[in-house]
Formats: structure tokens, sequence, C-alpha cells
């Protein structure tokens, strides 16, 4: 593909108080038609650098240097009047939430018309407005009724909410469309149609497409090329196969290791430390204190793009001709050697036949399964399966359920604050969400102590030393005891919320969707720890999560949840291979693969046959 | 391509008909609470009205009246009777449209309160509506420029008047427009009986410029907040993204968006200015219902106090009503359950 509609070219985005790099040295092409993803973590500047294609910059955020170039004309030089002609007709954004990048005041018709009629002004052809927008929604696949354009957007689904906003983004047939993870928070069967949306009207229309996401096996599924970013900068740029297949960067190496794929079951490894914030980069590599592979010259000097393999594929990383030939791609991994246990022990949790209700509507419908002893059982499903309500109800923090649950032998009463101490502390739930489920008034010491107090009579001293002991097995060294959750990253907070349940010796954890806050390196290592903890401590794991892929690499045992009612359950090779209910089936095929760019789907290895 | 999955009828659809339900069902629910509302109120004042030291009879006749003619009085004004008895004959006389006559001069209370009633409508309207269109246009201003000049001097002139009493603003009003500095506006405004407010616009120039000072500020800073808030949003910068002019992305996605909070906060001021009133109008002997208050305190005339304090405390019940519709109103997504 040589019809290159835009390049940026070393692209410098700074805050613009103290003219720290957010974004530096960014050099992109895409051309008509293709593809590119743009893939990092967050605070990577994948968004600030999808941004300064529209010529916009967050606030706080000043362009500093460079060009892009779109067919002739700098996006960068241009005037306020000049870039509203460009915004929408020329290049157009798909935001990430459209639940809240919709104008919650406004009808989405309104909305839809209005992209159409900001540019009737600027030479935009359209002489039919209402027949473009009926095209441009039968392309989305939504019917361009009166009901949904007389409707607000909160009324609409956000699948929905989010095909009006491609729609408004495609409306003007621009040159080039920028995509901000339009897919996030939608379940898997609506991110696949979006996705198919995507590709169908790209190269149908010939649009360039920048597609901006943390989602490793998306990109595997939509991008021609994708540009890995760290710490601001782009580590690795390459065709997606070349990329996922043979990574330069040990970044890229290491996030390929770390994401959980439905089709392998590979050990997660983390990647330890998080990247560095603006201002607080080191002089050399950013990378570099995190990386398994840093040498003497690595701390020296930001390392310059290196071709690979010929001019498709570099990596911003001295070693980078190294690291590609033992890195392991998407494919070997598959072939390494799995992880996979069978579950085995008496079982510490049967769950018989429980109905849940909200009022009056029943939620749950005679749900049953047990959690033998020191393993892990995942609960999945997508929003509004139930899981967190069956979550709820197990730890007795909703009571309206009926049927039998009996743990460590014995049957326990609906509500928590009916059930004896003994129960309550064998039993722990950690929250989905680190940022909000750990008073921020507490210190970690003080948080992860009152659990202690509430069921053990110890002394001051006894306790700090279990605390501090605590905070170890889950990889927190006893200096975060006075620090304040503020202080702390996700993935240190998720850790503490993990001491804080850890603290008072249970038998079973119930995590709900505990990593599904967290990036993916980070997600990693505390799946790691999960696991660790699992074996070193005989601990029983209820895992509830959306994420199908995960639940490979942690559980033993799997239960999939589609509207209240338990559709499949067995092994996690065996329901995952295998599938045999209509439900699991289709969830599997709408999951986005590692493996979809490779020709010839991964063959399930023989170990891991039933 | 299958459409499986979320090509299903949009939530409107099923919803539609129900779509007038939240808001008369608010409003019904808001009025029968109103009405209770006022029963305990009207209970309230009338007997704290039984409660206020001296004698209504004392306070008509003078310190010096026989015991005689006090007793008489006493009688003619059913004061002798049990409480519930003369609660009952107020409460049933509102309804048959007959509030009593004044004691201090014995003209009918409808009489002596109606004009008043009028006089203060005039001066709560007219400072509201000039009061939020400043506070709303400046609020806009300075978000739209935030921390800029213009902001940062709004800003801290809101902050100073906030903190200024509403006498002091009037007393400072009449000492530069009618006393020391110029002598351009009246310094009383005082309306003859009979006579309309409107007959002579000047007089309402000052009490109407004062409430409108002490009301701006926090209508100001409150839209100046939403609107802010508005503007950081996730739908304006996509409208930006979408190429829509400036004036739209404040006209038409932020502003829409920051009235719903603000039409609360003046909904709040409107409150204010109703019991504010009271000292204004005393200040500038304008003949109102919080003049009138006053006047009827100090007489012991407590007919015509048990029915202003009713008419205000009506006025806070109505608003309060009106303001929660008219907030609902101005959000789709209250006002149009999801499903």
């Amino acid at each position: 593909m040589s019809d290159v509609r835009v390049s940026i070219d070393d692209l410098r985005v700074v805050l613009a108080k103290s003219d720290v790099d957010v974004v530096d040295e960014i050099s992109l092409t895409v051309s008509a038609g293709e593809v590119v993803g743009l893939v990092g973590e967050s605070g990577s500047g994948k968004t600030t650098v999808a941004l300064a294609l529209l010529g916009h910059a967050r606030r706080g955020l000043a362009v500093a240097d460079g060009t892009v170039d779109l067919e002739g004309s700098d996006v960068l030089q241009m005037s306020a009047a000049e870039l509203q002609h460009l915004r929408g007709r020329r290049v157009a954004y798909v935001p990430q939430d459209p639940s809240s990048a919709l104008n919650p005041s406004l009808k989405v018709g309104y909305q839809l018309r209005e992209a159409l009629k900001a540019h009737e002004n600027d030479g935009l052809e359209v002489p039919d407005i209402a027949e473009r927008m009926e095209q441009v929604l039968g392309e989305v696949h939504l019917a361009a009724s009166k009901e949904i354009l007389d409707s607000y957007p909160h009324q609409l689904s956000g699948g929905q909410q989010q095909r009006i906003a491609l729609a408004m983004a495609f409306s003007c047939r621009p040159e080039l469309i920028v995509l901000d993870e339009p897919t996030t928070g939608l379940d898997v069967a609506t991110q696949r149609h979006v996705l198919d949306t995507v590709r169908g009207l790209c190269s149908s229309y010939g649009v360039a497409a920048v597609y901006v996401t943390h989602d490793l096996a998306v990109i595997a599924e939509i991008a021609d090329r994708v540009a890995v970013m760290y710490a601001g900068r782009i580590i690795e740029l390459g065709s997606t196969v070349a990329v996922f297949e043979s990574p330069a960067h040990p970044y890229t190496d290491g996030l390929l290791k770390a994401i959980p794929s439905p089709e392998i079951s590979h050990c997660l490894v983390g990647m330890e430390g998080t990247p560095p914030s603006p201002g607080r980069r080191p002089p050399g590599c950013a990378f570099e204190p995190r990386c398994p592979h840093a040498i003497a010259a690595c701390a020296e000097a930001p390392p310059k793009m290196v071709p690979v393999n010929g001019a498709d594929h570099a990596a911003r990383c001295i070693r980078a001709r190294e690291i590609i030939r033992t890195s392991m791609g998407v494919d070997e991994l598959a072939r390494s050697a799995e992880c996979q246990e069978r579950a085995s022990g008496e079982p510490m949790m049967v769950v018989e036949g429980l109905d849940g209700f909200y009022a009056d509507k029943q939620i749950l419908f005679d749900v049953g399964f047990s959690v033998p002893e020191t393993s892990c059982v995942a609960v999945v499903g997508e929003s509004g399966s139930g899981k967190t309500t069956l979550a709820r109800c197990l730890t007795g923090m909703h009571g309206h359920w009926t049927g039998e649950v009996s743990f460590a032998g014995r049957s326990i009463k609906q509500l928590a604050r009916d059930r004896d101490l003994e129960v309550l502390r064998a039993m722990q739930y950690i929250f989905q969400n680190p940022y909000t489920s750990l008073n921020p008034r507490k210190t970690v010491g003080q948080l992860v102590e009152q659990p202690l107090a509430h069921f053990f009579k110890l002394s001051a001293r006894e306790r700090t030393d279990r605390v501090v002991a605590t905070l170890e097995a889950a990889a927190l060294s006893g200096d975060f005891l006075d620090r304040y959750p503020d202080q702390l990253s996700g993935g240190e907070r998720q850790r503490v919320a993990i001491a804080r349940a850890l603290v008072v010796e249970p038998k079973l954890l119930v995590c709900d969707e505990v990593t599904s806050a967290l990036d993916v390196s980070v997600q990693a290592a505390v799946v790691e720890l999960l696991r660790r903890l699992q074996r070193e401590r005989g601990l029983s794991l209820l895992f509830i999560t959306h994420n199908l892929a995960l639940v490979r690499s942690i559980a033993q045992e799997v239960i999939v949840l589609h509207e209240g009612r338990v559709v499949e359950r067995g092994p996690t090779d065996t329901v995952l291979s295998h599938p045999v209910d209509d439900y699991t089936i289709r969830l599997l095929e709408d999951v986005p693969k590692l493996t979809a760019l490779t020709a010839s789907p991964v063959a399930p290895s023989p170990a891991l046959l039933p | 391509m299958s459409t499986t999955g979320d090509v299903r009828l949009p939530r409107a659809a099923r919803t539609k008909a129900a779509s007038s339900h939240p808001i008369l069902s608010l409003v019904g629910r808001r009025l029968a609470l109103g009405v209770l509302t006022l029963f305990l109120v009207s209970v309230v004042i009338f007997f704290a009205t039984q409660v206020l030291p001296g004698n209504a009879a004392y306070a008509v006749l003078g310190q010096h009246a026989t015991p005689e003619r006090v007793a008489e009085l006493e009688k003619q004004l059913h004061l002798d009777e049990p409480v519930y008895v003369q609660y009952w004959d107020w409460i049933s006389g509102l309804f048959q449209g007959n509030l009593g006559n004044s004691f201090s001069n014995g003209d009918p209370v409808s009489e002596l309160v109606g004009p008043r009633i009028a006089n203060s409508a005039v001066l709560v309207l007219l400072a509201g509506a000039i009061g939020t269109f400043i506070g709303v246009g400046l609020g806009m201003l300075a978000a739209r420029r935030r921390d800029g000049i213009l902001d940062n001097i709004l800003s801290v002139i809101a902050l100073a008047v906030t903190a200024l009493p509403e006498f002091v603003v009037a007393i400072g009003l009449v000492m530069l427009f009618a006393s020391l500095a110029l002598h351009i506006l009246p310094g009383t405004s005082f309306i003859p009986p009979g006579v309309s407010p409107w007959a002579n616009p000047s007089l309402l120039v000052l009490p109407v410029a004062t409430l409108v000072i002490v009301i701006v500020p926090y209508i100001f800073r409150m839209m100046r907040g939403a609107m802010i808030e508005a503007l950081e949003s996730d739908y304006v910068e996509m409208a930006k993204l979408k190429g829509v002019s400036r004036r739209r992305v404040m006209l038409v996605h932020a502003l829409p968006n920051s009235i719903a909070p603000t039409i609360q906060v003046i909904g709040l001021n409107l409150l204010y200015l109703a019991g504010g009133i009271v000292v204004v109008e005393y200040v500038f002997a304008y003949p109102g219902l919080g003049a009138g208050l006053v006047d009827a305190v100090s007489s012991r005339d407590i007919p015509t106090i048990q029915f202003i304090t009713l008419v205000l405390a009506a006025f806070y019940v109505f608003m309060n009503i009106l303001t929660d519709v008219v907030a609902l109103l101005a959000s789709p997504r209250r006002r149009l359950p999801r499903a």
C-alpha cells in the first residue's frame, strides 16, 4: 500500500505548563484503506497521538513539535476555522465511551444530522441529508427508524450508542478515521460486530484508520500494521503479523506473555514495575528499569528505532536484533508448556438449586456447582448474566435467595449478619475496583489490620507482624504500611485488597472481576499472585469474570452463566476447547483472538484434551 | 455480517407511552405533599401566634384599657374560645375567602394584604428574571475563558458580594444613587395604596437592583461551575471533533446540560428572595409583604401575621415544585427512564 493518506513526523506533545514530554518522536504513516493499530497501556500516550491527528490537544497539553501531513497540508498548522472544516469532514473521530460522548440532552438523530449540517458550507456535497443518514445508519446496521432517531442516548444500549457514533464518523465520508478504544465496555458479541463494521467500511470506502486500544487481541483482529507505545514513544512498529509472531522489543514480548488467550492456556507472566509517568522518565530507554534484557548501555541514551526485518518492522531497542530471535510469538506461546492443573480435593463449597431475586424479579435460576478444596472455579458471563448477584448471594451481601449452599460441610444462612464468625472469616470477598474499595482515609496498615482486629484477639504487636507478613505474601513490602491508597498504583491497590482478604487466613476467596480495572501487564501479575497463593496456602478461589480468555490462565473449572442460568460447566480445557452449549460456542467465536492473524487456527495440543 | 444481538426495539419505543408519566406523577406527589406541608405550617403558625407575648386585646386597646373593655374585645375577637375552635374558625374562613379583619384597624385582611402581594411579586419576579439572566450570562462568559482575566475578576467580585448582607448593599446603593454621590434615583420607594408599582418604574430600580446584586453571585458561581464541567465533558470534545462551530458548542451542547443544575440554585435564590424582601422592603419603605409583616408583628395584628406567613409558605412550596419540574424537564436522562 503506497497511497499514504496521513503521515505523522516527529510529533512531540508536552504538558503546556512545564514543557515535559507526554509523547515524543512519534512518526507514523497510514495509507488509504489501511487500519493501523496504536496499542499501549494506560498512560502510554496513545490517545494523545490519536487526537493530534485531528489537531486537538486536551486541556493542559500542547503540541510542541512535528507535523501531521494530511494529503499535503499540515493539520498542526491549521487555524481554528480550518480545523473546524477538517474535523468530521476529512478526519473523523469515534470516541471511547459513547455513553458519555453523545450529548445527553440532544436526540441522537439531531446529533447525527448535526455532523452533516456542520459541513454544509465548507464543501461537503450531500444533496439529501435524510437519505445519507439512512444510508449510513444502514451501514452500521441500525434501522433509521423514527424511534431510534428520536431517542436520547441513554435510551439506547451501549452497542446502539456506539453504532450511532460510528455512523456519525462515517457520515461525511472522511479520508481518515480515528477510533479511540471504541469497543471497550461492550460485550463480546457487540464488539465483534463493531469490529466487522469498521473493517468493512474502511475497505469499502478506502478510509485510512487509526485504531487505538489497549487490547492486543483486538489489534490482531483488525489492524494491518501495529505501533506499540510505551511511555510516550512508539517502541515497536511493523505489520501486525510480524510484530505478533516475532516481537523485537522486550516490552512487546512481555505484553504477549501477559495477555490471556481463550485458546492458549499459558502461564501469564506479568511485568514488574510500572511505566514511568511524564517527567519521571529515565534518561535512557524508558523500559530499561523493567527490562529483563537490559544492559548498561540501555540506561545511557534513548534508543533509536532499529529496523529488524527490512524496512517494515522496527523496534526502539538497541538489542532488537537479538530479542527478535529469542522472543516468543503467538504461535510459539500456543505450543509452550501449558500450566493447567486438574481440580482435586473435597468440595469446599457446594451450591444447589440457588434462585436469586431482586425485588420481584428473578435473577438466578437453579444455579448449582461446587468449588473443590484448593481449586479455582471461574464463573464466566456477560454483563447482566447474574454473575455478580451470584457472588453477592454466596457472600451474604444479598439475602434474597433460596436454595442450599454448604460451606466447609455446613449449611450457611442467607445474610452475612446471620452467619457465624468462623464462616465469615473463612470466606473473603475481593471487589472489582480497587480505586473505590479501599477507604482513602486509612493507611495500608490500618486497612489490612482492620479485619484482623475483628476476627482475632491479638496484641498490637502480633497484629502488625501478621499485617507485614501478609503484605509480603501479596508481593508488597512493609514499606507500604504507612501509605495511603492514593499513593498507590492500581496494581498495588488490588494487592492491598488481596492482603486485606488474606490476613484472616480464609479458605475461600471470592474474586469479583478483580482484574478488570487493571492494565494487562498488571492483570497478569495479579493473576500470577492469586495462583501462587492458591498453591502455597491451599486456597479455593471463586473467580468471577467476563473475560473468557483469562479463565484459561487461572481456573481449573469453569461455569458459564447466561441470563441467570448455568448453561455449561466442567474442566476449563474441556469447556473452552470443546464447548457444547450454543451460547458458549457463540461467546468463544466472538472473543477477539491473538491467533486471528495466523492463517490456520491453533490446534489444541494433545495435553489439553481430556 | 449478522445483525444479531443488538438490533432490537429501541427502549424509547417501549417507553413512549409512559413518557409523560414521570412528570405527572411527580407533580401529583409533590402537590399532595405540598398540601400536607401547608396544613402543618398553618397549625404551627396558628399556635405560634397564640403564644406570642402580649395579649392581642391589650395590644389593640393599649396598656391602660379597662378589664371590661378587654373582655368585651376578647369576646368580639373570639379570643375566649378554646384554641382548636379558634383554629377551625380561621382555617374554614380561609377556604371561604374570609381572612378575618385586621386587629389594628378593623379592615379585612384580604384588602390589606392583596395589594402587598402584588407589589412584592413584582419585586421578586423582576429581580429573579434579571438576576437569572445576568448570572447565567456571566457564568457562561467566565467558563468560556476559564482562568482568564475576566473569569478571575468576576470570581473575586462574586465572592466579595456574597459576603455582604442585603441591607448593606441597599444602603450602599442609596448612598451612591440617591443621596451622597448622585441624585438620580429616589431613595425610598413608597407606593401609595391603590397605585400600581409600574406607575413609576424609577421607584423599582434600587430595590430590584439590591436583590439582583444579592442573588447574582450564587447563580453566577453555579453556572460557571456547571458550564466548566460541561465544557470538559466528552460530549463537548466530541462535538468539537466533528467540526461543530464554537458558538454551537457553547449554546447547543454545553448550555442545556449546565442549565439543569443551575435551575436548582435559581429556585433556591427565588425562595431566598421571598425572605430577603423583608429587609429590603423595610429599607426602601416599599409597601410589600415583607414590610407588611414587620408592621403586623409590631402591632400584634395576628390575622395579618398568620395570612402573610401562610402566603410566604405557599410560595416556598410552589417554588419547590416548580423548580423540580423545570429541572426534570431540562434533563431527558431523568425525565425519560431507560426501560
